[in-house]
């Protein structure tokens, strides 16, 4: 618990100063700005569909970790949206992939990104990874309100750990809860079906290219089974989004290395 | 409580300017430089965590001299009102401007209010992109005064001389490593003695990096550069 804001003298002064937290920030200075803070209606009315992200994944391997997501977003039985970008740079070492509600997810991922920046500049160093996951943890449980009402956002947060030096993901639920996984998870409507896939098909320390087959291979699996998770799209040319965080930074994987791999694993099941 | 003594504005007021003046000009000095590539940031600095020269948000840098707690005091409440700006409303909406503002508007009320002003001058610089817009320098001083240059600034301890130097020296688009030649050569005018590396900080706002534009210079390469310049 952070001391109350009345407290006198040098002490206060002391707390506002060292606060290098953007939340608290805002909490203090514009709390209609942070997520979960709106009035939540007082019935148990229902909250109009709105757009869902559908399936996102991490799983480590070699460098470090791959985050991959399709493009679509559901509402009910009807496409949001089919370019949706659902795994965002949180800073240079690690990244978000939201599932759940877009809009309040989006903004979560967006105050994320400025709490870490604001954390680095304010204290001059980067924020351990252990501390990144905590962060956005809590950031799940200020939303709690909004989970009762359905708008639900799951992340996953994968990252590259310098202290550690290796990669690392966490999963949450929507208490905030955090969990670190070993190896991969997958997130979102068509996560079963992906975390079946990347079950049989994940191996320790794989090399980039086959660490790619295979998370491009459970996003198509998880398409195939889940009417929420848009497959590629080779006609439209909307291809899954699949992001590399290493020790030399996020990175995306360029469109046509994602192509060929997304041709291959169609070719290899006789559907292209 | 009654005022023991009566002390007429004008004499406060010049006292205050004199007692802010006097610990600037104790303080070590900084420059700012433009050229070809962005804006670059020398600072007589032998500490090398306690930094001078820090960013603020993207396009933006901060430099502060004279005491250590009141600048970076400032700095933080800059970075929180450039993160809060960008926050509610988007990154290319936080300028260097309304920055430089808010700081003249803070030292103005610390001078004119407080008993002791603060004994600092701080530079916010903000570099333009690629299709002409132009730098902007914003020097504020302990009272609130508030300038912006062109081409260069100094502020520290004898700075006057400083600017005379880069008045003179100073050349449109020079090139990274001229840049910094430069910027240190009129940072010795003041000394009888060279400096190195290891007294100086060297930051750059560079035009050519992705969306955070603010860049340290590493001891190694200042090194570098340094003894080739000579």
């Amino acid at each position: 618990m952070l001391p109350d804001r009345s407290s006198f003298g040098w002490q206060q002064g002391f707390f506002d100063y060292s606060t290098s937290s953007f939340s608290e920030l805002l909490r203090q200075g514009a709390p209609h700005l942070l997520p979960g803070h709106r009035d939540a209606p007082a019935e148990e009315s229902a909250v109009p569909a709105v757009p869902h992200g559908t399936t996102v994944l991490a799983l480590r391997y070699r460098d470090g970790v791959i985050m991959a997501g399709d493009r679509q977003a559901s509402e009910g039985y009807q496409v949001a949206h089919r370019r949706i970008e659902k795994i965002f740079k949180a800073d240079d070492l690690s990244g978000v992939g939201i599932a759940g509600a877009a809009g309040p997810a989006m903004e979560m991922a967006r105050l994320f990104q400025t709490e870490l920046e604001h954390y680095e500049k304010v204290e001059g160093e980067n924020l351990s990874l252990d501390g990144k996951a905590n962060r956005l943890g809590s950031m799940i449980r200020m939303n709690l309100p909004m989970a009762m009402q359905g708008l639900i956002v799951v992340p996953i947060f994968a990252g590259f750990d310098e202290r550690a030096g290796l990669g690392r993901l966490f999963k949450y639920d929507v208490t905030g809860g955090r969990y670190e996984e070993a190896d991969y998870f997958a997130q979102g409507s068509g996560g079963k079906d992906a975390r079946d896939s990347l079950k049989k098909r994940f191996k320790r320390d794989l090399p980039k290219d086959e660490a790619l087959r295979v998370a491009i291979e459970a996003l198509i699996d998880a398409s195939d089974e889940d009417l929420g998770t848009g497959g590629p799209d080779l006609i439209r040319n909307i291809l899954p989004s699949v992001k590399t965080i290493t020790r030399s930074g996020f990175a995306e994987v360029p469109e046509d290395e994602i192509r060929r791999h997304c041709e291959a694993v169609l070719n290899d099941r006789g559907r292209l | 409580m009654p005022l023991p003594y009566y002390v007429s504005p004008e004499q406060m007021m010049k006292d205050k300017a004199e007692y802010a003046r006097k610990g600037i000009s104790r303080g070590k000095a900084i420059v700012a430089i433009e050229y070809r590539d962005g804006v670059l940031l020398v600072a007589e600095n032998p500490s090398t965590l306690l930094h001078k020269v820090s960013e603020i948000y993207d396009r933006i840098a901060f430099a502060g001299v004279g005491k250590y707690n009141e600048f970076e005091n400032l700095r933080v409440a800059g970075v929180r009102h450039a993160d809060v700006k960008g926050y509610s409303y988007s990154r290319g909406d936080v300028s260097a401007k309304s920055l430089a503002n808010a700081y003249s508007q803070a030292l103005g009320n610390i001078f004119t209010q407080d008993i002791k002003p603060f004994e600092v001058e701080v530079l916010v610089v903000e570099v333009g992109d690629n299709n002409e817009t132009k730098n902007e320098i914003y020097h504020i001083l302990y009272d609130g005064t508030i300038e912006d240059e062109k081409n260069y600034a100094a502020m520290g301890g004898q700075s006057d001389e400083i600017r005379r130097y880069l008045k003179d020296n100073y050349q449109e688009n020079l090139d990274f490593s001229a840049a910094v030649t430069l910027g240190v050569r009129a940072l010795m005018v003041t000394q009888n003695k060279t400096l190195t590396e290891r007294d100086l900080e060297v930051a750059v706002l560079d035009r050519g990096k992705e969306r955070r534009k603010f860049r340290r210079i590493p001891p190694e390469v200042l090194h570098q550069l340094l003894t080739d310049g000579k």
